[in-house]
């Protein structure tokens, strides 16, 4: 029997031709096209649409609808109310583990949070269907709401995150300030933030009998089947999801949100193909934020600048009736060694929609002021905020005392500093100037974020033709998944990328997990790879097994493999094709399904995260405060490249974000409605191409035979992180204000 | 969708005619009233499309010297004719800070001057707001006051006025021109806008069905095309209204300021005109001293109605130093950041 194991499979170890590669996106013909898909362009016959009005209060009952009215515009079929919603086989409010969200879907007149939905339109136009909703002119019995951090009662949440403990101590952390040489102490605030992905979400749905065919976006296919299946009481095959493509999602399209929900529904209840769609600034409400956080460092040091503690509380907030804690202090567990660690999270409940994962969850918000913290820190200790960084390098998970499974963190200190030309920079700050007298100044954050595994399932398949198919049920969100897994899918069956039918973004398919966590590349790819494998041991197996083939006895010497056949790895002039191996055993093809999942005992074992130093370059009018970034550079590790045009892509737009958190990004609430009141792109400001003249990346080399078989950590979110602290430090540096509210804004900077 | 009658008028007298009745609204590039009819904050009974009206998309010499410019022509356009932006530089850097190019294709002369305000609680119809809805009171009090006047403001109405290109506009001494059905009026800049007073809901001096034609810029305006800038404070390098902005323009004699003008946007319910400043810099010599002095005098009767007090300091500075900039000289062309404190001002030092 031949030993096709996932680690020892010299396809793998060599990387076949297509890993690697920078390709071009294989759907971006489609993109700019036009012609790829989205899910709100789909209109199968009979379509009706359905809008959603919602509330305008935060807190209380709606008390009327007038629902007569809405029916008696011309073109409205129905609306849908507590009073007729179809009935649910399963409580929207049940929860049944912290990954099921609680949703609104019409139990009751409650209001819990401005923009919920309190109830649906249907009609024949959009048009019809959006003045019907205005025309339900609801009126309400309201209740001042909680909108602050200030707002509400504090408590210690039971876990944060994806169900970390709010708590962790390691070490004195006390005795370890009371030590210190050099103590800081800061406060650090960041807004709520929303998702807002270009593509609002979007469904339609179908009904046939107790079978659901749907087109909406969705980064976990699989989870939103089961989800649906329950509340609708129907078992998950009868669910078709069709996703090959998401206008981004950010994390608010990784759990189905309520409004998706709506819309299958609706189609229920009037018994047509029911299309909704939310508009932009529906999305402030019921498809999640980022709650804003206040967060309290606390960092001592000794007389050489090495941390002799850290302290990181959080204060953030959930919804009054769900729970989802931003675990930011978590971003201070793996990054700084320091004898003593404490991180700490402390929540309120205020009468908001129920914050959600987004892109790096945690880490963005706790990075930003654990970023800041440390420069503090450094000025204190009077040393370069870089060498300082370096005088706490972690060389083992401070936390735990694992190893690292990889860490080219130093490599990328120093490829970045390089290319920033750091080491020209004046330890005092506001001392550079532009030629034209605008203030200059140079900033430094270390990025990291976790090596995250979750599970998936790959089907692949070799045919006599010569060619295969790989289908996985993977979720393309514009990172490049359908380009990125299908270079992994060519590789694993060992054929070219054009012999290779990749299907993905459907729920007919083999569960691809969840596209969040940065794992998504790890995850379905390794699922990909062992599916692979697995198919390339089936055909070997017959091979070998066959006196009439080259490779008959190759046993334990194996085969390799490659461009369509199998070699030998002891002798590789003896091969022979795919098409023939299949052609005498008289089979059209050969079938093989593999998982990907995290290994267990290498998690034990190992701490597992990226890693990466980002520089920036941030100029300053000192008379007006406006801030402009005009260099960036970030040199990340994270193991293995599949694609670098596209992992470049996304450190780009990591960065990007980063600098949207750090200067621009937030929603402006109404303190006393407890309405965002910027809830569409012309208030709620992201960067735009004059706010960013020049973005560098270097990707640093890293091999981590831990993290997975294919040696692949994530890029998705790590760009966020380091870069918004590089900017504030930057800010600061350039002028001597340190800023401790994000985003920072020029009023801040007035003096 | 909220039924309306939709005309497209074939001359001015039938336009005018045709929007007489109260409800009726003037459509021309859409890009504000279009997003009000969308949220539901404007709701007019009756569109009437002025967008291809016939002889209002053209800049026209006047015999006296100054310069026609039709209601309809193109915010682009304009901003893009040489001739223009070389008589009259700072409007053309105010118009291309503004918005984007797609929005400034579109968008038009009259549309611009007659574009609402920003003030999130007007744009939106479950907010209480005296100018959309007179009477119902004002929530924009006690609420995010960063876009909020900081002159000329009352109980009634906070509101400030976004338009970059009206800025210059009033510093230049502009004229309207309006068509109504008792015949053609023209009405200056400077009163063309009305501060909130007791009706916030009139925001111009237009009357029911009053169409603006054209824009005159007087003879003597072209006087200050050595020394005019443009510039706008603002949350990001591009894309956003600003949080400040100020007109400037010298006319300089023998080294003195022999005429002086000054303009300040997103301070007030219109763009706002200073005259003390003004007065302040005729005959002196310029100079930070003067400039300080005229931004002083520009911004003495301000005061901040929430925690907006920031953009008193601000709007001095960004007086003082758009005068600095007008004073260094208009650069050769519109620089690639119109009216952006990171615009390179070639040979000079004009910061702090
Ligand atoms: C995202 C965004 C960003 C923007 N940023 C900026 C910015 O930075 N700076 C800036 O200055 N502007 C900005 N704008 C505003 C833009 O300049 C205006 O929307 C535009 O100038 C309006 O012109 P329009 O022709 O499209 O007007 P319309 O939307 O057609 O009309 C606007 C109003 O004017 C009335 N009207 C139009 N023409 C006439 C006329 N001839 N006589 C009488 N009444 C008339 C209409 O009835 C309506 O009430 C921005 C707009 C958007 C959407
Ligand atoms: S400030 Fe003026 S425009 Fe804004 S809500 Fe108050 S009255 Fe309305």
């Amino acid at each position: 029997m031949p030993e096709i194991t996932l680690t020892q499979d010299p396809v793998h170890l060599r990387h076949g031709s297509n890993i690697g590669r920078p390709l071009t996106r294989r759907d971006g013909l489609l993109k700019v096209t036009g012609a790829a898909r989205y899910a709100a362009d789909n209109n199968p016959k009979g379509l009706l649409h359905a809008v959603v009005a919602v509330s305008t209060v935060a807190r209380g009952r709606v008390v009327a609808l007038d629902v007569e009215a809405a029916m008696a515009h011309p073109g409205v079929v129905e609306v849908m109310t507590p009073a007729n919603r179809p009935a649910l086989a399963g409580d929207p409010d049940a929860k049944p583990n912290p990954l099921v969200f609680r949703l609104d879907l019409l139990q009751s007149d409650r209001v819990r949070y401005a923009g919920q939905p309190i109830a649906l339109v249907v009609a024949e136009t959009l048009e019809a269907a959006t003045e019907g909703a205005v025309l339900l002119a609801p009126r309400y019995e309201s209740e001042p709401p909680a909108v602050g951090l200030d707002d509400g009662e504090r408590f210690v949440p039971t876990a944060v995150g994806p169900g970390a403990p709010a708590e962790l101590r390691h070490g004195d952390v006390e005795a370890g300030l009371a030590a210190a040489a050099q103590a800081i102490e800061a406060t650090y605030e960041t807004p709520p933030q929303y998702h807002n992905p270009m593509e609002p979400h979007a469904v339609v749905a179908r009904w046939d009998g107790d079978r659901l065919t749907l087109d909406t976006p969705s980064q976990a296919m699989a989870m939103a089947r089961l989800r649906l299946a329950a509340l609708f009481g129907i078992p998950p095959e009868n669910i078709l999801i069709r996703s090959p493509f998401l206008g981004g999602g950010f994390g608010c399209k990784g759990l189905l949100s309520g409004p998706q929900v709506l819309g299958v529904m609706a189609a229920r209840l009037v018994g047509r193909p029911v299309k909704l769609a939310l508009t932009r600034a529906q999305l402030y409400g019921p498809v999640g934020h980022r709650s804003p956080t206040r967060q309290r460092l606390r960092l001592g040091a000794d007389g050489e600048g090495r941390l002799t503690a850290l302290e990181h509380h959080t204060l953030m907030s959930s919804s009054r009736f769900d729970e989802f804690f931003e675990p930011a202090s978590n971003a201070s567990h793996a990054l700084y060694a320091s004898p003593a660690i404490a991180t700490l999270h402390e929540a309120v409940r205020l009468d908001c929609g129920t914050p959600m994962f987004m892109r790096a969850p945690g880490e963005a918000p706790g990075s930003a002021a654990l970023e800041s913290a440390v420069d503090e820190m450094a000025e204190a200790c009077g040393l370069d905020p870089l060498e300082f960084r370096l005088r706490n390098y972690a060389e083992v998970e401070p936390t735990t005392g694992r190893p690292f499974s990889s860490k080219a963190l130093r490599e990328c200190y120093a490829r970045g500093a390089e290319r920033f030309g750091w080491e020209r920079r004046p330890l005092a700050p506001r001392s550079l100037r532009d030629e034209h007298g605008l203030l200059v100044g140079w900033g430094v954050g270390t990025a990291i974020f976790p090596a995250l595994m979750f599970e998936a399932e790959a089907r692949a398949v070799i045919r006599r033709d010569g060619g295969g198919t790989v289908e996985i049920g993977a979720c393309d969100m514009g990172q490049g998944a359908w380009t990125a897994l299908a270079q992994i899918a060519a590789d694993a069956v060992g054929l070219d990328g054009e012999r290779v039918e990749f299907r993905s973004g459907s729920s007919d398919l083999p569960d691809g997990g969840i596209a969040g966590g940065s794992a998504h590349t790890a995850t379905a790819g390794s699922a990909i790879h062992s599916a692979g494998a697995a198919v390339v041991a089936r055909l070997a197996e017959l091979a070998m097994a066959d006196e009439r083939s080259p490779l008959f006895g190759a046993g334990n010497a194996g085969v390799v493999a490659r461009d369509g056949r199998l070699h030998r790895r002891d002798d590789e002039s003896r091969s022979e094709g795919y098409a023939e191996i299949l052609e005498r055993a008289g089979l059209a093809e050969v079938e093989a399904r593999g998982k990907g999942a995290m290994d267990a005992a290498a998690q034990q074992r190992y701490a597992m995260q990226a890693h990466g130093a980002v520089f920036a370059e941030v100029k300053v009018d000192p008379d007006l405060g406006q801030v402009r970034v005009t260099r960036l550079v970030g040199a990340f590790a994270a193991g293995r490249i599949i694609n670098p045009r596209m992992v470049v892509s996304q450190y780009y737009g990591g960065m990007i974000w980063g600098v949207s958190f750090a200067l621009h990004e937030q929603a402006v609430m109404d303190r006393r409605s407890g309405r965002p009141m910027n809830a569409d792109l012309a208030g709620y400001h992201i960067p735009v191409n004059a706010d960013l003249p020049a973005l560098e990346t270097i990707l640093v080399e890293e091999e981590d035979p831990h993290v997975n078989a294919l040696g692949i950590k994530g890029v998705g979110e790590i760009g966020i992180t380091g870069t918004v602290g590089a900017i504030a430090n930057a800010v600061w540096h350039a002028t001597g204000v340190r800023v401790r509210q994000f985003p920072i804004t020029l009023d801040r900077l007035l003096g | 969708m909220k039924r309306f009658d939709y005309v497209r008028p074939a001359t001015v007298a039938e336009a005018v005619a045709a929007a007489a009745e109260p409800g009726a609204a003037y459509l021309a590039g859409g890009t504000n009233l279009l997003d009000l009819m969308k949220s539901g904050a404007a709701a007019p009974g009756r569109l009437v499309d002025v967008s291809r009206l016939p002889g209002l998309d053209r800049i026209e010499e006047l015999p006296d010297g100054g310069l026609r410019i039709g209601a309809l022509v193109r915010n682009a356009d304009l901003a893009h004719d040489s001739d223009f932006a070389r008589r009259f530089p700072a409007i053309a850097e105010a118009l291309l800070s503004g918005a984007s190019a797609q929005l400034r294709n579109a968008a038009t002369v009259g549309g611009n001057l007659l574009q609402r305000t920003r003030c999130a609680w007007f744009a939106d119809p479950a907010s209480a707001c005296n100018r959309r809805a007179p009477g119902s009171g004002c929530d924009a009090r006690g609420g995010d006051s960063r876009q909020q006047a900081v002159l000329g403001w009352n109980e009634a109405c906070v509101a400030t006025h976004p338009s970059d290109f009206c800025v210059p506009l009033a510093a230049l001494d502009a004229v309207v021109e309006i068509e109504g059905r008792a015949g053609r009026r023209a009405v200056a800049f400077e009163d063309f806008h009305r501060l909130p007073g007791q009706t916030p809901e009139r925001e111009t001096t237009l009357a029911q069905g009053e169409l603006v034609v054209a824009l005159r810029l007087p003879a003597g305006a072209e006087a200050f095309s050595a020394n005019a800038r443009y510039l706008k404070v603002r949350e990001r390098t591009s894309f956003a209204f600003a949080v400040v902005s100020a007109a400037a323009a010298l006319r300089l004699e023998g080294g003195r300021i022999a005429e002086a003008r000054l303009a300040l946007g997103g301070v007030a319910a219109k763009p706002w005109r200073c005259p003390e400043a003004e007065a302040l810099l005729a005959g002196r010599p310029p100079g930070p001293e003067a400039f300080r002095q005229a931004a002083e005098a520009a911004l003495a009767e301000a005061r901040a109605p929430g925690d907006n007090a920031f953009k008193i300091e601000l709007a001095r500075r960004t007086a003082a130093r758009a005068l600095t900039l007008a004073l260094a000289g208009t650069p050769a062309r519109v620089p690639a950041l119109p009216a952006s404190p990171f615009a390179p001002v070639p040979g000079a030092l004009v910061h702090a």
